[in-house]
């Protein structure tokens, strides 16, 4: 299936009714040539499933891990890529650009 | 985010109406702004050019960070005629995330079994689209060839603010066209925003070949500039 925006915050809103814990993260800055847009979501759940992008598969799995940490205490985290990074190999951006993800709780 | 607040953002979008979530990036305190409720907010000024443009993002107001998410009803494309050209283009609109409507009063044409994905309308324009709603985040598209069906629907998409507008036929056909619609009064400014012949031109040969040179077209007119009724506003 492909997800659209759409499909993305209304999977948050069907999660979230059926019970389980949700976060969203958002890429609400960009500089260079990021791969997805400001305003990108990724929902996840507390068993770590997700839908949605927030880069071209890069960094995904991070943000997965953070929001999982989002969901058990409850605070919302800023999260920043780039290529700079020691780990750019892992969870940097190939393509040269940098990114701020926000990761916020659904409550 | 708030679960009420993303209830309520999703009914928006659902009800095909434009909002802004403000979140305070420092405090993670959040509202939601309908379209309606925009000149009230102490942010308006930055939600009304957001909103216009349809994006999100960051901004600074008073010492103050907040980011905007911004949701403008999905595009809509709505066909008059259900022939071949329709069936492929229903195809490759969903792809790009369109939420079709075809609408052709000839019940031959106009059946589940041709469109099985696709809402379906069996009737003629002039009473179909009032209900459908044509609107800015729409696109429109004629393609029956047949003026009888095609006309009143481009009377409606020209009364509207449809942000793409687009009739099939070869330039002969059109110029008929553009004279039946001065005679029904319609300025030639107005008929001037219909892209006919329609699609890009990239020699596009069957019908699949078409609807890509048509869809291609309206994203180039979605993406690449402001909306029309938006730039008029």
């Amino acid at each position: 299936m492909l997800a659209t925006e759409e499909d993305i915050l209304g999977q948050a809103e069907a999660w979230k009714k059926s019970g389980r814990g949700v976060a969203i993260a958002t890429v609400v800055e960009t500089w260079g040539s990021a791969p997805r847009p400001v305003g990108s979501h990724l929902v996840i759940d507390d068993e770590g499933r997700f839908l949605g992008s927030v880069s071209g598969g890069c960094v995904e799995g991070d943000v997965v891990t953070q929001a999982q940490d989002a969901i058990a205490d409850g605070k919302p985290r800023m999260l920043e890529y780039g290529v700079a990074d020691e780990t750019a190999w892992r969870v940097g951006l190939s393509c040269g650009g940098r990114i701020k993800v926000y990761v916020e709780r659904v409550d | 985010m708030r679960f009420d607040l993303l209830r309520a953002m999703n009914a928006e979008r659902r009800a095909r109406r434009a909002c802004v979530l403000v979140t305070d990036l420092a405090t993670g305190a959040q509202r939601l702004v309908g379209a309606d409720d925009l000149a009230a907010d102490p942010l308006a000024e930055a939600l009304d050019r957001q909103l216009r443009m349809g994006k999100s993002a960051s901004i600074e107001h008073d010492g103050g960070h907040y980011f905007l998410t911004v949701q403008a009803p999905p595009a809509r494309l709505v066909v008059i005629g259900a022939v071949h050209v329709s069936q492929a283009l229903a195809d490759i609109a969903r792809m790009v995330d369109f939420d079709t409507i075809i609408v052709d009063p000839r019940t031959a044409f106009a059946t589940d079994e041709r469109f099985p994905r696709t809402r379906v309308v069996a009737e003629w324009p002039d009473e179909a689209l009032p209900a459908i709603g044509l609107d800015r985040y729409t696109a429109f598209v004629a393609l029956t060839h047949d003026p009888k069906i095609d006309d009143p629907g481009l009377h409606q998409a020209l009364s509207a603010q449809c942000f793409y507008i687009g009739a099939l036929g070869s330039k002969k056909t059109h110029a008929r066209r553009v004279e039946r619609l001065a005679a029904a009064g319609f300025s030639q400014d107005a008929i001037a925003r219909i892209h006919a012949p329609i699609g890009l031109d990239i020699g596009a040969v069957t019908p699949q070949e078409i609807a890509v040179s048509i869809i291609g077209e309206i994203l180039l007119s979605l993406r690449k500039k402001p909306l029309r009724a938006e730039k008029a506003a």
